[in-house]
This record gives C-alpha cells, structure tokens and sequence, in this order.
C-alpha cells in the first residue's frame, strides 16, 4: 500500500459504486415504470411511456381507502409510540436501578424477533381473547414495534442532555413540569420530531406484522401485497409503488436533517 | 385570574417558586422522591410492552405445547411435545435446513458486499461525500419493503431488464447456464432460489452495511499505515488488522440479516420457488390449516436459532458495535 493514504484504492472505489448502485437502481426503476405504456408484462425497455395510469390510479377508489387507513394507523401509532418511547428513554437515561437492561431489552425484543413471530403472537392473542379485527388491533401491533425507534433516538439525545441543567432549572426555583416543558423539551424536541417521522415511515410500509393483525381492511402496503400476488392491473401498481417511496423519502430526509449532528445513527435500530 | 394572567403566572413560575396546587405537590413529590418519578415514567411502556407484547409472546409459546386432532382439527389444550416431534417430520426439517441455509448465505454475501461501502464511508468519504454515503444508505434501509421486493419482480422477469441487459453484452448464455443447475436454478430468475438470494441480500444489506461502518468508524487511520509500514501487503493488512477489528461490526448486522432471513415469508413467496420458508410455513398452518400449535412450534426455531446466535454474538463483543 502507498504512503498517500488519503487516496483510495481503484478497487476500493469499484466496489463501493458497485454497491451503491446495487441499492439504487431498482428503486429508480420503479420511477421508470411508473410511465411505461405496457400493461400485461414487466417488459424492458419500456415500448412508449405516458402519464395515463397516474389518473387511472388517482380515480380509483380502493387506493384512497387504503392510503387512508395507512395514513390513520402511523399517526395514531406514532403518537402512542411517541409517549411510550419518551417516557422509558427518560427512565433509562436518568438513573440506573435493578431490571434496567431487562427493560431496555424489552423495548428492542418486538423488532429483534422477526416480524412474524410479533405478528402471529398478536394474532393467536387476539383469537385467545375474542377481540374482533378492526384498525385498532392494527395499531396495537404497529405502535409495539414503533416504540424502539422513537426510544433510540431519545436515548442519544437524552445522553448528551447534561444533568447540571436540569439541577441548574430546580435551583432556579422551576418544578418539575416547568422543567420539563422549559429546559428538556427544547433539547430532545428534534430527536423526537426525527424518531416520529421515522416511526411514521416504519408504520406506514409495515407489511409482516399488519398481515397478522388485520381483518378486513386494506392498509397500502397490504393492497400492494394483494396486487404483487394476484396482479390485475400492473400499471396502477407501479404508479402506487411510484408514489410509496416519494412518500417514504420524505419523512427520512427530514429526520436526517433533524438529527444529523446527533452522537448516534437515527435509524440504526430499525 | 383571566386566561392570559395565568399563562403569565405560569411563565413566571419559571423563574419564582410555584406556589402549591396539585402541580406543585406532585412536583415536590417528584424531587423528594425520584423513585416515584421513575416508576411513573416506567409504568406505561412497561405494561404496553410487557402485556400487549411479552403477554402474546408467551400464549403462542403456551399453545405450542398444544396438539391439533388429527381427525377433528380441534385444537386439544393438554401439555403436550407431540407438536414439537413433528418438526423433525423429514419434510419440516427439510424447511428449516432450507431457511437456515438461506439465512447463512445471505449473511455471507452481504457481508461481503456490504464491506467496500462501509470501509470507504468510514475511512475516505469526508464532508459532502460522507453526508451522501449515510442518505445513499439510509434511503435504501427506510424505503418501503415491498416496493423493493416489486422493483426485484421488474428486474428479474424473464422479458426485464437484467435479461435484456445481458443480451446486450452477449452473456445471454451465462445465464442459460446458471438456470439449468439443479438446485439454485428454475425456469427464470423470479421463480428460483437465486432470484430469492439477491432478494434476501438487497433488502437486508443496509442493515450489514451500517454496524460495519460503525466499526469501522473506531479504527485509527495510523494503525493500517503503520501495518503497511511493518512490510504488510494490502491483503495482510486486510486479514490480520482490518477484518479482526471490524469483526463485531459484522456480527452485529449478521443478527440483523440472520433474524430477518429466517422471519421473512413475503420474498420467498413472490420471488422464488414453491417450496417453504420457515415463514411461509407459519403462516400457512396458523391460516388455512388452522393448526396454530404447530404454527407456533416453527416459530420457536427462529427464536432458539435467534438465542444461541445471539449468546454467541455477545462473545465476540457484537453489541458494542450496534
């Protein structure tokens, strides 16, 4: 190896552009075939492109429905996952006492374990307990899986929250709540802004656990599910496929900016 | 007192002592007893978690050690390992080697591929470059699942791209070849073995790619120079500094590509064959069959497959690198 290390390797180089294009062109794909005048075959190169499908897929009615149970179940399960997340990142972060690494534990268990085995859980529960399907069960297991990610990026901000700050607030005369609302809400706002959004995206595209906790209803990615297994009309799929990821983007590259001099990796729980 | 003045008093209340109320007895309870606090903080997530979730986990596992009536199909709630001996049924057992196998390798190869990225990220990019690395690896890691696993179907159709794509450079026949081997080929790519493995590797590599960079991230520049200095050529330097030190970063992503493999039933059953996944088993008997004791004793794998990787993972120091 050279002295001029700064530089690197051709292959190096070689192989890191490989495997950044390995990760990013499917998805520019589904960009491509969004447009595409083909309708019964997934043929390459697309014989003709228009922008049909994009209002076929906008006057359907089961899409919308679907969007917007999606949308309904991520909020509400963000919000749970929110208060459940910052509640026992504040406990963990704030003081050491006897079941801390059990807990702590406990919060990662529902996204270590594979998804199926939360899913199936919940499902046999629910039959167990004779609680019928309905959005809710949905959010029960949504909001289970949500809490680890608003957890993680709390319990990095809250690391770098000094404790003399919040002593300092006391001694200034200010309660508990006041120093809540006055000194730690402003310093972990953007980290629970980020694990929000991520937390909304996580819920949003979940499809394992949802499939398992569902009756009924549709949300987005169990409609997609349906279309990937039976296709009926591939056009309107690619073109909700199109708009899933620009909807997905767009909370990561929010949490990105919101945490990117955080001490730790906003999603590296996930 | 009129709204506006106690928003003033509470602004206040920053700076002056509050003056009691039901706030400021619970407040004060909080300062003298943190205990109180801490409990309070605890008790919501711990009961969400521990009865919605561990409560779940544990009635499955019970129903495991049910049996299913062969003749009724009702399910019989006495102790029971029937169950379990039916896993090492040949055809059972021959999934789980299966999903085992598959799990390994894509492990494997996505260390493999994962590395490159993860080395250059934590040792060459710099500023804007390493702002670019992370969002180029973020985005992959949170965009939707099943768009990915679609995009897959788009490129591995018989009339897609990666076929026309090797047209063009006349390597037509190299697949041809790969697709009359026994085993990992099939009719096309989308319904073999191989199309499942480059699935497996693409939709789980953010997740090898990001505890590597991690790792990587902590070793010092000098001690590869200094390496190279001692006479090491690249390839020595690789095996003896690099790979030892970036060894709990890849066993902290292996969990992650290992654990996923094993759960997932969705790839396998829109890319790839139609024999089993540990998955795709679970949820066939939880569902049409109805026979959730034995549902629930496949499910148990994962997770005893999950334990002992994980004991062993803890050994060589993975967690200090998630």
């Amino acid at each position: 190896m050279r002295s001029d290390l700064q530089r690197a390797p051709l292959s190096l180089k070689v192989a890191a552009t490989a495997g950044l294009l390995f990760l990013h062109v499917p998805i520019l794909l589904i960009f491509v075939y969004a447009f595409t005048t083909e309708e019964k075959s997934y043929q390459w190169p697309p014989p003709g492109f228009t922008t049909q499908w994009l209002a076929v897929t906008w006057n359907r009615g089961d899409v919308w429905q679907a969007l917007g149970l999606s949308v309904q179940v991520a909020a509400i399960s963000t919000v749970i996952a929110l208060v459940l997340g910052t509640l026992c990142a504040a406990a963990i972060s704030g003081s050491r006492f006897f079941g801390r690494e059990v807990i702590s534990l406990l919060v990662i268990l529902p996204i270590a374990l594979p998804g199926i085995i939360t899913g199936i859980s919940l499902r046999s529960a629910f039959n167990l307990m004779e609680i019928p399907f309905s959005m809710w069960t949905i959010i029960l297991g949504h909001a289970t899986f949500c809490v680890v990610v608003v957890y993680n990026n709390a319990v990095a901000r809250f690391r770098r929250v000094s404790g003399s700050l919040v002593e300092a607030s006391m001694d200034l005369g200010a309660n508990s709540f006041q120093t809540f609302r006055y000194c730690i809400l402003p310093n972990i706002g953007t980290a629970l802004v980020a694990g929000g959004m991520l937390a909304f995206a996580l819920s949003f595209d979940e499809v394992i656990v949802t499939t398992f906790t569902a009756g009924q209803q549709q949300t987005l990615p169990i409609w997609m599910l349906e279309e990937l297994v039976r296709p009926r009309q591939r056009p309107v799929t690619n073109v909700v496929a199109m708009v899933v990821v620009l909807v997905t983007l767009l909370p990561i590259l929010a949490a990105y900016y919101l945490t990117r001099d955080g001490d730790q990796i906003a999603g590296s729980g996930k | 007192m009129s709204a506006a003045d106690a928003t003033a008093g509470r602004a206040a209340g920053a700076i002056l002592p509050e003056t009691g109320g039901f706030g400021g007895a619970l407040s004060d309870l909080f300062w003298r007893r943190p205990k109180v606090l801490l409990l309070l903080m605890l008790l919501p997530p711990v009961l969400w978690l521990g009865v919605v979730y561990l409560g779940s986990l544990f009635a499955l596992l019970l129903q495991s050690f049910f049996s299913i009536d062969e003749f009724s199909g009702l399910i019989n709630r006495e102790f029971t390992l029937k169950t379990y001996a039916e896993l090492f049924r040949p055809a059972n057992l021959d999934i789980i080697m299966r999903t085992v196998t598959m799990a390994a390798c894509v492990t494997i190869a996505s260390a493999i591929v994962a590395f490159p990225i993860a080395y250059y990220a934590a040792r060459y990019a710099r500023g804007k470059w390493k702002a670019l690395f992370y969002i180029g690896i973020m985005l992959p890691l949170w965009s939707s699942y099943l768009v990915k696993v679609y995009a897959w179907k788009l490129i591995l159709a018989k009339e897609g791209i990666l076929t026309w794509f090797l047209g063009k450079l006349h390597l037509q026949w190299l697949l041809d070849a790969w697709l009359s081997l026994p085993i990992v080929g099939g009719n096309s790519l989308s319904v073999s073995f191989t199309g499942t493995f480059i699935v497996f590797v693409y939709v789980w590599l953010p997740f090898m790619i990001l505890p590597i960079q991690a790792a990587l991230e902590r070793v010092p520049g000098n001690l590869i120079e200094a390496s190279s200095d001692l006479g090491a050529n690249p390839a020595q330097t690789f095996r003896n500094v690099l790979f030892p030190l970036a060894l709990p970063g890849i066993v902290a992503g292996s969990i992650f590509t290992f654990s996923l493999t094993l759960g997932d039933y969705i790839i396998p059953q829109i890319i790839g064959t139609s024999r089993l996944f540990i998955g795709q088993a679970v949820y066939a008997h939880q569902g049409t069959a109805g026979n959730i004791p034995l549902a629930a004793a496949f499910t148990v794998v994962p997770i005893v497959v999950m334990g002992f990787y994980l004991w062993g993972a803890k050994r060589l120091g993975a967690f200090d690198a998630l």
